[in-house]
């Protein structure tokens, strides 16, 4: 589904991605860990298309196609998907109502007919349970006023609402309590499919105790040094980065 | 002879004209219209080194022959349509100057309120001239001293003590022209009494590919403990300049609010005052400009804390595109003695393009040492954080950026109280935005 060859990426003037090789098939949950500053969330930036980076060589394909060359509404209508670090706040454009946009954007360029406010109101009901969120909130203003696990527990409602191909989800994790790690994670984990496939990033080993990967990668300087199985992240928890740091050929996929 | 010079001999040749012509009208406003020729006549019209002109050139303005506007001309069936009028309420049409009486409906009488052309007020009731060109007195600017000359009809709303009425009054101004390029002197005057309360909209409206002037002025008396709430559209065409002047005089408690949304003209240039002249007064200002082409559009604003106890509220927004300017000047003043007074002004400016540019002027000038003031300034563009965050989720680009414009300038059109006017700004924005029609239902 995914298949990232010898990406190399700057942000801004600053070389951050230095040859990155991964493939992703569907169904697969991949894991992305590092230490801050190896590219993990560049990594994730670069494929849903965020302004500020250049990609100076290699290429990604997404199903075959150059997802490089795609907008990012456009890589957003192909199935791709950015759970954010840090979701914005947006005062003034109601969460639901831009998500019935989204969506119907998403279905229109699939060549499926849109869904009116009834319809589209029953999907949010229906989505808001599965990651236990409250639907009062998912009406308000996008992410205004929300806690951090608010914002990261809408980032997956709004990913159960879009049904993507690919999920990137970028420090999910982040500033969130176990309770509601557990919620968050338990959350994408209802979303898994056979047909979806999703990359974790994550700085921690703990919320893949919660979210269990296929394949683990370890991010370090713009590349990948190792990969291995969900073993490797407890190894990671243990020893830390540093041991890696000096690990020389970059891997590819995991053991598969 | 300069050519500043001609251009007032040229408005002091025409009052001489107006002085002499045969109208019934009380000494005491003869006297008030030779007062303010003359003052103009002094002053001449701001030029570029005039300090609150100095980012609005008026040259074309000054330039322009503008010849008076047909008092008996009518608009056509489509421009009353294009009024937009809510079923809400008494109306009032004021076409180039004049009270329209087939065009006006006071509605059913109401104890305690009138509603009249301005002309008759004057005529028949001697009290107004303790209120007519008093409040915008000395430091009104060259403008308002011309409406003073030539502006012979408008508007009165006169409320009586304890009168409270409902039903927004609608005021129309509406500019019929001829082709030839001309002006209107158009005037509201409204006295609320002690204790009462009413809300009135005042619109303004002209041709598009017409050049013409409108030249209103807006007086507002608020008794003690009385609430006033003004609201102005101004939609002039396309061609058009419009100047205008708001004072508002607010006695003890009493409370006044004004919002005022431009979307025309060529060139308009709002003065706004407000002054409290009694303890405990409140009032709001609110304004939404939205500019583009080669528009330009002008806000100053003083706000005069007199007396001490009093609150204002001052939030301005402006939404610039293409090359259009923008100018925001808002002073507050605290007086010596105005203790305890509580202020705030904000001004936020969103460009939609490189070439667009806002003057944005926040002033506090305070006399008082026990007060609390408050004042800031923001000029950006659309936030790339926020934009990619919609795009990501799927949302076209223009269609985001419609969005978050729309999310810009909707906390200003959600506090308009009148449905129908709310309604017609939210009609504009959606014609004016990429887009507006799609992304309707997703503004909170």
């Amino acid at each position: 589904m995914l298949e990232i060859q010898n990406l190399h990426a700057k942000a801004g003037d600053t070389d951050v991605l230095r040859g990155v090789d991964l493939t992703v098939r569907a169904g697969e949950v991949h894991a992305i860990m590092g230490p801050n500053g190896s590219g993990k969330s560049t990594l994730a930036h670069v494929l849903a298309g965020r302004p500020g980076y250049t990609v100076t060589q290699g290429r990604v394909l997404y199903r075959g196609r150059d997802l490089l060359a795609l907008a990012p509404e456009e890589r957003a209508r192909e199935g791709v998907f950015l759970a954010f670090q840090y979701p914005v706040e947006i005062p003034g454009v109601s969460n639901v109502y831009f998500l019935k946009a989204a969506l119907n954007a998403i279905r229109k360029h699939r060549g499926e007919p849109e869904l009116d406010a009834v319809d589209f109101l029953g999907i949010v009901r229906e989505k808001a349970q599965l990651v236990d969120i409250d639907e009062a909130l998912v009406k308000r203003a996008v992410n205004e006023g929300f806690s951090g696990g608010e914002k990261k527990r809408n980032e997956i409602f709004q990913m159960a609402v879009l049904e993507p191909t690919l999920a990137i989800l970028d420090e999910t994790d982040s500033g969130l309590d176990i309770d509601a790690l557990r919620i968050v994670a338990s959350g994408v984990n209802r979303l898994r499919r056979p047909e979806r496939a999703m990359v974790v990033v994550t700085h921690y080993q703990r919320l893949l105790n919660y979210i269990v990967p296929d394949f683990v990668h370890v991010l370090v300087e713009g590349r990948i040094v190792r990969s291995g199985g969900k073993e490797m992240a407890f190894e990671l928890d243990e020893r830390g980065y540093t041991w890696l740091e000096k690990e020389p050929a970059p891997v590819g996929r995991g053991q598969s | 002879m300069t050519a500043v010079a001609m251009e007032t001999d040229a408005y002091r040749a025409s009052f001489e004209r107006f002085a002499a012509s045969a109208r019934s009208e009380p000494s005491w406003l003869r006297e008030r219209r030779t007062m303010a020729m003359a003052r103009f006549v002094e002053r001449g019209f701001p030029g570029p080194r005039d300090e609150a002109w100095r980012h609005t050139p008026i040259a074309p303005l000054v330039r322009a022959r503008f010849e008076a506007a047909d008092p008996a001309a009518r608009p056509d069936a489509d421009t009353v349509e294009g009024l937009g009028f809510g079923s809400d309420g008494p109306r009032v049409v004021i076409v180039n100057g004049r009270f329209s009486h087939m065009l006006s409906s006071s509605g059913p009488a109401r104890a305690g309120v009138d509603i009249l052309p301005l002309g008759e007020a004057l005529a028949r009731r001697p009290e107004l001239e303790a209120h007519l060109g008093v409040v915008t007195g000395e430091s009104a600017s060259v403008f308002c001293d011309l409406n003073t000359a030539f502006a012979e009809d408008g508007a009165a709303v006169l409320l009586a003590p304890g009168t409270t009425l409902e039903e927004p009054i609608h005021v129309a101004h509406v500019q019929v022209t001829d082709g030839r390029p001309t002006v209107a002197y158009t005037r509201t005057l409204v006295v609320a009494g002690r204790g009462s309360q009413c809300r009135i909209v005042e619109s303004f409206a002209g041709p598009d590919e017409r050049t013409y002037l409108t030249n209103a002025v807006t007086e507002v008396h608020v008794g003690p403990n009385g609430r006033v709430d003004h609201y102005k559209l101004q939609r002039e065409g396309r061609e058009a300049f419009h100047v205008a002047t708001l004072v508002a005089r607010l006695q003890r408690d009493a409370r006044f609010a004004d919002h005022a949304i431009s979307l025309g003209a060529v060139l308009s240039r709002n003065d706004i005052e407000v002054r409290f002249e009694g303890e405990g007064g409140e009032c709001v200002l609110n304004g939404l400009f939205l500019v583009n082409g080669k528009r330009l559009t002008d806000t100053h604003s003083r706000i005069d804390h007199i007396r001490p106890h009093c609150s204002s509220r001052e939030l301005y927004k402006g939404v610039l595109d293409q090359q259009a300017r923008g100018v925001f000047n808002g002073l507050i003043v605290v007086r010596r003695g105005a203790q305890k007074t509580d202020a705030w002004q904000t001004n936020k400016n969103l460009l939609l393009s490189k070439d667009a540019l806002v003057h944005s002027t926040p002033q506090l000038e305070i006399l008082a040492d026990d007060v609390k003031c408050k004042h800031g300034s923001t000029t950006g563009q659309i936030d790339p954080a926020a934009l990619f965050y919609l795009r990501s989720r799927g949302i076209a680009e223009a269609a985001a950026r419609s969005l978050l414009t729309h999310a810009f300038a909707s906390d200003l059109v959600r506090r308009l109280e009148v449905a129908s006017l709310r309604e017609a700004v939210e009609r504009h924005l959606q014609a004016y935005l990429p887009g507006g029609a799609e992304i309707r239902e997703a503004v909170a």
